[in-house]
């Protein structure tokens, strides 16, 4: 019997979430390879126009899980919603971007149906008629290969960029559409979520900056970030930062780069004592150079590095600055 | 007249009541539960098993990142509303260490699931053993970091709340008690942020940064080791789990996407190649 895949797209405030592409994609390339039924999914109040446009890719049929309970978005409402329709259209796979929103629900989704999600997926196997999930662990330093071991349905979110929004096939004729109105009770929603806000005002554009010099925790004390903006100076380029740097207060916010931060493709990411968390990859993995220097040679940031220096960056940064000096005239 | 003072005297009693109240609230003490998990220290250098399943496990360890801050947060708490701060893990005997560094930075007890086998439980079995070895107690507040850094599920926080029949809220910056609960922030992607409000009891997952780390003081250190500590055994919550419903087949070194070059030489030969390159091939000086 043909399985279904669901995937759940993202909308927020009336507006489709682009990394729904990506997990459409994965979906897509999953049924490729098994066969089974691809349908989608958008949850929420009036978003039926989100719906018409998923309806054009290449699905069986999306769906409109509808109430008006469900805007603003709170976990209590989406996690019986969710529960609610897949007791009438049961799947063997619910696929999601691995997005704050999803991280903040699945969970409880998962575990209300007493299953499970394989959380922030990279990559998809499907090996002697099983399928296997690939996962980053250990920050990134491995990977494992993860398979369901229940009954399901298995929910499975994929991180950010893990499937390319560029290569889901349009369907010949538009999907069929159906609203599936779902109950929520009266005091169901604990939280109350109020509007959302960017915090502090931005004093600058790292996104327009075409040299980056970002300084990690390698750096070890606030005192030697001068030697990394000296290094900055002499390229002719901006200063930034992982997180943990601006968390310490080292560097103002508007520096950090990462999923919680900025994202930027500059011409040269230089990057001192950075390990490579994926939290911070998916912010400048698209620049068109990438320098690390670090002294780990097993580093993350090494798998998507261009030139890679192994070695402690207090003795390569300062004779660094010189030749960089030197080279300018 | 007399309706006027009744009324008037009516005002007052409602102050004096609210007022009351107030204090009542004011004073009254949180108990909060925080969950801390023991994980590789991130500069450890790890090597995989003959089976290519897991790590070694002879490399150091440390406390998980946002747990730390999930006890700092906690200790700031009960320290403004007065209560108790609780400090559990599950893991083998040397997860304790774990326990004793919160118990010296200010938390009340703790409490150890002590078993090699709360090793490589998926994040549905970590919360289910969590929450029956708390089956007794009420807490006002549970705090779990938001994620591990080994198995990083981002999930046990969540499934913790469920299973409880707590409301929960996630990534969170800041927490303030009011009336009602609390008034919380949470992160968002990008920069952005939301402020949530919720009732009690309620389960937070912290993120790192939401606050500044004390640090173990001497005699935190020496009153630590008198403090409760309660053990629970595996078998003691096997009742409550279940099979792991994720199964790790295999673990592995990533592959390389890029064809990364690697510069190699003393410092000042590496300064001059990598200039080379800035020049020639990425063209920027
Ligand atoms: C929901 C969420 C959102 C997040 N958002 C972001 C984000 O937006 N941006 C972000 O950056 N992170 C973010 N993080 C955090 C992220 O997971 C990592 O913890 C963080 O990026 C690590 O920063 P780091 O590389 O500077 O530090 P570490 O991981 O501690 O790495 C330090 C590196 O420096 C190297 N080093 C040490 N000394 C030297 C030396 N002398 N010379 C050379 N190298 C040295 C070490 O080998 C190590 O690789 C987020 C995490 C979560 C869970
Ligand atoms: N074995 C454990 N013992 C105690 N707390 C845990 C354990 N595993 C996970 N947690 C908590 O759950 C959070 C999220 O972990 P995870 O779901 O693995 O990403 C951690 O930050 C801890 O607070």
């Amino acid at each position: 019997m043909a399985e279904t895949i669901l995937v759940i797209v993202e909308q927020r405030e009336g507006k489709l979430n682009r990394v729904s592409w990506e997990t459409i994609a994965a979906g897509q390339a999953i049924a490729a390879q098994t066969g089974w039924t691809l349908e989608a999914a958008v949850v929420g109040s009036g978003v039926t126009a989100i719906a018409g446009e998923v309806a054009a890719k290449k699905l069986a049929k999306v769906y409109v899980v509808e109430s008006a309970r469900l805007e603003p978005y709170t976990p209590d409402a989406f996690a019986h919603a969710l529960e609610e329709f897949l007791g009438k259209h049961p799947a063997k796979l619910v696929l999601m971007p691995h997005t704050y929103q999803v991280r903040d629900f699945v969970p409880k989704l998962a575990t209300s149906l007493e299953t499970t999600a394989i959380s922030d997926v990279i990559g998809v196997k499907h090996e002697g008629g099983k399928l296997l999930f690939t996962r980053q662990m250990f920050q990134g330093k491995f990977v494992a290969d993860v398979s369901f071991a229940g009954s399901g349905p298995c929910f499975v979110t994929f991180q950010n960029g893990s499937f390319r929004a560029d290569k889901v096939e349009a369907g010949g004729a538009a999907a069929p559409v159906e609203t599936v109105n779902v109950d929520i009770p009266d005091g169901l929603v604990r939280n109350q979520p109020q509007p959302v806000f960017k915090e502090a005002k931005q004093a600058v554009d790292l996104t327009q900056a075409e040299i980056i010099v970002s300084v990690g925790r390698g750096i070890k004390e606030q005192k030697n970030i001068d030697l990394a903006k000296q290094l900055a100076d002499a390229l002719g380029g901006e200063l930034a930062a992982s997180r943990p740097i601006c968390d310490n207060g080292w560097l103002p916010m508007d520096r950090q780069i990462g999923s919680s931060g900025q994202t930027v493709a500059p011409k040269l990411y230089l990057a001192l004592g950075i390990s490579g968390a994926i939290q911070h990859l998916v912010g400048m993995k698209g620049s068109r150079s990438i320098v690390a220097i670090n002294k780990d040679s097993e580093a993350p940031i090494f798998e998507i590095a261009d030139y890679a220096v192994v070695g402690n960056l207090f003795d390569i940064v300062p004779p660094l600055i010189e030749e960089v000096k030197k080279a300018k005239g | 007249m007399v309706t006027a003072l009744s009324a008037a005297s009516a005002v007052v009693y409602t102050r004096l009541f609210r007022l009351c109240q107030l204090t009542l609230y004011g004073s009254q003490s949180v108990k909060i539960l925080v969950c801390m998990k023991q994980v590789p220290q991130k500069d450890a250098p790890l090597k995989l098993n003959d089976a290519g399943t897991w790590i070694r496990e002879d490399v150091s360890y440390e406390v998980n990142e946002p747990d730390a801050f999930a006890l700092e947060e906690a200790l700031r708490q009960k320290e403004k509303h007065s209560g108790e701060v609780v400090v559990i893990t599950a893991g083998p005997a040397r997860a304790l260490q774990v326990l004793r560094e919160a118990l010296a930075k200010g938390a009340d007890r703790a409490i150890h699931l002590e078993d090699d086998g709360f090793v490589g439980l998926d994040a549905y079995n970590t919360a289910r053993a969590i929450a029956a070895a708390i089956k007794d107690e009420k807490f006002d507040l549970i705090f779990t970091g938001l994620q591990s850094d080994d198995y990083g599920y981002a999930q046990t926080g969540v499934i913790l709340a469920q299973i409880l029949g707590l409301p929960h809220a996630t990534i969170i910056m800041q927490i303030e008690k009011t009336d009602a609960g609390i008034h919380v922030k949470r992160e968002l992607e990008a920069g952005f942020f939301q402020f949530v409000d919720m009732p009690l009891p309620a389960l937070l997952t912290i993120q790192s940064g939401i606050n500044k780390l004390r640090y173990a003081t001497l005699i935190g250190i020496k009153q630590a080791k008198t403090k409760p500590l309660r053990k629970v055994t595996l078998a003691e919550v096997q009742p409550a789990m279940g099979g792991n419903l994720q199964k790790i087949e295999k673990l592995y070194v990533p592959q390389k996407s890029k064809n990364t070059e690697f510069l190699e030489g003393p410092p000042a030969e590496v300064a001059k190649k990598l200039v080379e390159k800035l020049k020639n091939e990425v063209r920027v000086i």
